[in-house]
């Protein structure tokens, strides 16, 4: 192997009592694309994190091309050929292409030569690595996967010889995905470096040359992705065999629960958003709609749920009409048996900044079981709480933790215990693992199909396609706000993943 | 990600860190009193000795805190629902209204123990009512709460003045006040209690509201963490989107909210009206409303950090007062300048000393800070 391009030696970090990173030892070699998987929590993120100057590790070494050196902000970082993409673009949505490269990076107090020279620049890195994009495009105008594309140009544009990507295909199609993986080839190629931060154990394996494993803040396995095995990394991340496809019965469907008949949504701007979408979910059934984020499909949960108002069409809820025109209340909604988890529970599903026994009230705060008039019956609250940490295996089990501090998964539990607890007739889930660790995502599946299996009608949304086809009895796919397509389970991930597209696929539609 | 800052223990985060701040609050405050050529630490002595030095000082500080806890708890109570109640100024001054009307319709009939509860739901009323337009607004248009009640103070400002000046002024008088109210509006004083402690009290404004204040300030403590109201309201401050989620309505929670806060501020102007001056002058209120802002932030929004803060607040004006009656060179605006240096390290820069105790605290004893004994920095 060649030369190592990242050597992280003896790395450890703590916040508060919480040891983020212990004793973590990490070499990538140079022109490698490396992988690292593990939980959400196990720490790669805040390495990652250290590695770009946002942290300052507690002890530990790092050398970058064989040499110590010491990273305090990420322009340190940046200055050793370090780029980072984040999971989350950190672009000026209404700024040009042009102008997001240059950010931070003006060289004179007029723009006018720095834009020049970017310019010059960016045509000759786009010619080099394939990385088409207009220059004069503003930024909220163009599809996801080029504004990642523009998050690479940033990075190479200041030089990056090593790119950390941050769970990059989370909001790609699949499409998209392999375009990426094309260009990350032809960087690795050119001689770059590159590390890539993932939970799709399918995409190490597709594009790594070397993966490594983190659980619970320690480095538990490094091996040549080719030697190893997508059961094996599995089994290392949560330290015991995980089942990657839920198993479940056949469905039993039967009256129809919830009804959707030509609905149609548009967002604050007057864009369309749901048009003219119908459907149906019967108890005993999950349905699972398809779809690159931003189709519409947040749009139409929120407008089942009656948080968004809805230009026309009908929702029926048990052969009875939702109010559509934004005056509906969700505490109703609830009380008709409906329930909800939102797509973002981080500012909609759950307060943050609540403790844990708080958002296991949310939107049941008027029950009269957590009631005593006007009060509320912290002792209620507490004991049912403690109840839901014990049957959802919440941890850590303590219900008087700020919600901020428990991992994603654990957050995700916090919303579904609550949700399911109320046991409702229709489940409406957005995006049911999103930042969900492995071990997670198999006790959140399993709960949703027991729903089912109980007879309710669940619908589920996510942009995850393995989940979409593992869990669902019927799928539908949404592009562009309208359903393009039905198909069942068996349906292939290139059939699938066409109709996301938009792509017209005559035989697919027989 | 993480919280960007360990945690430390409880003691440190709630008592050394205020403490530390507030003694570089006065010492920078000390460096401006030597600049003005005179001695800090003599300085000092007068501001605290005059604060709580003689029972009269206890009084008149105790006298200040209840304004301040009032106007504090009522900022605090629009904060917890994110709201930001600039406007505690003019819904107090007009809260004066309400008592004013009250006492002058029945002060020559009704004996003060029945006029004070008809006066506190009178003073809480208008002050409500005062809070109510500018969060209608809010609610219903969209107008920013901030803009529209500095914009009430100013109408309430000139109300006060036009009422005063015409219709509540007494026919013949020259002063732009009221008349001063009979003995059945004035409230008893609570300077024996503090005399039962030995100590000699000449004249004191200290009144029976002080009491109010605590109980408002369990009540508020009570709204806020233990009512489903006070719930709703911490869900909407906290994140809009979730309160919509659990289906609470925006317009109901941000008009609640509001009325409650603006009855708060409007019962402040009991204490200063009937339990001291009787009378309902032009600008009574002169600047409570802004400190209660500075109280609740140091406070934390919390009705004990408010409680304290009101009475560090009242040292600060009854010391204040002392200091500039003894150092002829330090005027009443130095005492504003202390004041201003208290809010700015203790409010704005509060974490200004926390990484450096953080380093301390994990170098002395990494446990306490949760961290395992090692030391170093990434290479």
């Amino acid at each position: 192997m060649a030369q190592a391009a990242i050597e992280l030696i003896g790395i450890n970090k703590s916040f508060g009592a919480v040891r983020a990173n212990r004793d973590i030892n990490l070499e990538v070699a140079r022109g490698t694309i490396h992988g690292i998987v593990g939980e959400n929590g196990a720490g790669k993120s805040t390495l990652m994190s250290i590695l770009y100057g946002f942290y300052q590790a507690d002890s530990g070494e790092i050398r970058v091309g064989g040499k110590p050196v010491s990273i305090h902000t990420s322009n340190d970082a940046i200055a050793l050929g370090i780029g980072m993409v984040h999971q989350h673009f950190m672009l000026v949505d209404n700024f040009t292409v042009l102008e997001n490269v240059i950010l931070g990076a003006e060289s004179d107090a007029l723009l006018k030569s720095s834009i020049t020279k970017a310019r010059s620049e960016l045509d000759r890195l786009e010619r080099e690595y394939g990385l088409e994009v207009d220059p004069d495009a503003v930024i909220e105008e163009l599809p996801v996967g080029l504004q990642q594309r523009v998050e690479i140009l940033k990075a190479l544009y200041r030089g990056a010889e090593i790119l950390i990507l941050d769970e990059p295909t989370g909001v790609l199609t699949p499409a998209e995905a392999d375009h990426l993986f094309r260009i990350l080839k032809q960087l690795k190629d050119q001689g770059k470096t590159i590390v890539l931060i993932t939970h799709k154990l399918r995409e190490i394996m597709a594009i790594t040359d070397t993966v490594s494993v983190m659980r619970q803040g320690t480095m538990v396995a490094t091996r040549t992705t080719k030697d190893t095995t997508v059961g094996e990394l599995a089994e290392l991340m949560v330290g015991r065999r995980v089942l990657l496809r839920v198993e479940k019965g056949q469905s039993e469907a039967g009256a129809v629960k919830l009804s959707v008949k030509n609905l149609t949504v548009r967002d604050q701007r007057g864009v369309t958003m749901v048009d003219n979408v119908s459907f149906d979910v019967r108890g005993g059934e999950i349905v699972g709609i398809a779809g690159v984020a931003g189709n519409g499909q947040s749009e139409l949960l929120e407008a089942i749920s009656g948080i968004r108002h809805a230009v026309s069409g009908e929702v029926m809820l048990d052969g009875k009409p939702i109010d559509l025109t934004g005056k509906a209340d969700p505490g109703e909604l609830r009380d008709r048996g409906l329930a909800h988890v939102p797509e973002d529970r981080h500012h909609v599903g759950l307060v943050l900044a609540f403790e844990e026994n708080e958002n296991s009230i949310l939107g049941y705060h008027d029950d009269e079981r957590y009631l005593k008039g006007p009060f509320l019956d912290i002792d209620a609250i507490m004991a049912d709480a403690k109840d839901k940490i014990e049957k959802y295996d919440i941890r850590p089990g303590n219900p008087r933790l700020k919600t901020a501090n428990f991992s994603g998964g654990n957050q995700q539990k916090i919303v579904l215990a609550r949700e399911m607890e109320q046991d409702p007739g229709v489940l409406i889930v957005g995006q049911p693992t999103r930042g969900v660790d492995v071990g997670a995502i198999e006790f959140i599946h399993k709960r949703l199909i027991a729903m089912r299996d109980q007879g309710k009608a669940v619908l589920v949304v996510s942009v995850e396609l393995d989940e979409i086809r593992s869990l669902s009895d019927r799928i539908l796919v949404m592009f562009a706000g309208r359903v393009v397509g039905e198909r069942g389970p068996e349906a292939t991930e290139g059939e699938l993943g066409l109709l996301m597209a938009g792509v017209e696929h005559q035989e697919a539609a027989e | 990600m993480s919280t960007p800052y360990a945690k430390l223990p409880a003691w440190a985060d709630y008592g050394l860190i205020p403490l530390i701040n507030l003694s570089v609050a006065f010492i920078v405050a000390g460096f401006v009193v030597m600049l003005v050529g005179e001695n800090p630490f003599r300085a000092a002595v007068i501001l605290v000795e005059g604060a709580f030095g003689k029972g009269t000082g206890i009084a008149f500080t105790l006298f200040y805190a209840t304004t301040f806890i009032f106007t504090g708890l009522s900022v605090a109570v629009a904060a917890h629902c994110s709201l930001f109640n600039i406007g505690t100024e003019g819904q107090a001054y007009i809260g004066g209204l309400g008592i004013a009307l009250v006492c002058l319709s029945f002060d020559s009939v009704l004996p003060w123990w029945v006029i004070f509860p008809i006066a506190i739901v009178a003073a809480a009323a208008f002050g409500a009512l005062w809070g109510l337009i500018p969060a209608y607004l809010q609610a219903k248009r969209g107008s920013h709460i901030v803009i529209t009640t500095i914009m009430f103070n100013f109408i309430a400002a000139s109300v006060m003045v036009y009422l005063l000046v015409g219709a509540l002024k007494p026919a013949g008088s020259q002063a732009p006040q009221t008349r001063n109210f009979l003995a059945g509006a004035a409230l008893p004083k609570l300077n024996w209690v503090i005399e039962l402690f030995g100590a000699k009290i000449r004249s004191a404004p200290l009144n029976i509201c002080f009491l109010l204040a605590l109980v408002m300030a369990f009540l508020v403590w009570l709204l806020i963490w233990r009512t489903r109201l006070g719930y709703e309201m911490r869900t909407y401050g906290h994140s809009p989107k979730a309160a919509r989620y659990a289906g609470i309505s925006e317009t109901r929670i941000i008009i609640t909210a509001m009325m409650i806060s603006g009855a708060l501020a409007g019962m402040m102007a009991l204490n200063p009206v009937m339990g001291d001056q009787h009378n309902v002058a032009i600008d009574f209120v002169s600047g409570a409303g802004y400190v209660g802002i500075a109280v609740a932030l140091m406070g934390r929004l919390h009705p004990v950090g408010i409680v304290l803060a009101a009475i560090l607040f009242g040292m600060l004006y009854q010391g204040g007062a002392e200091l500039a009656f003894e150092m002829p060179a330090i005027s009443r605006d130095m005492i504003v300048i202390i004041q201003g240096l208290v809010i700015l390290f203790a409010g704005a820069l509060e974490h200004m000393f926390r990484p450096y105790i953080q380093a301390l605290f994990a170098s002395v004893s990494p446990k306490s800070v949760g961290m395992q004994a090692v030391k170093g920095t990434g290479a």
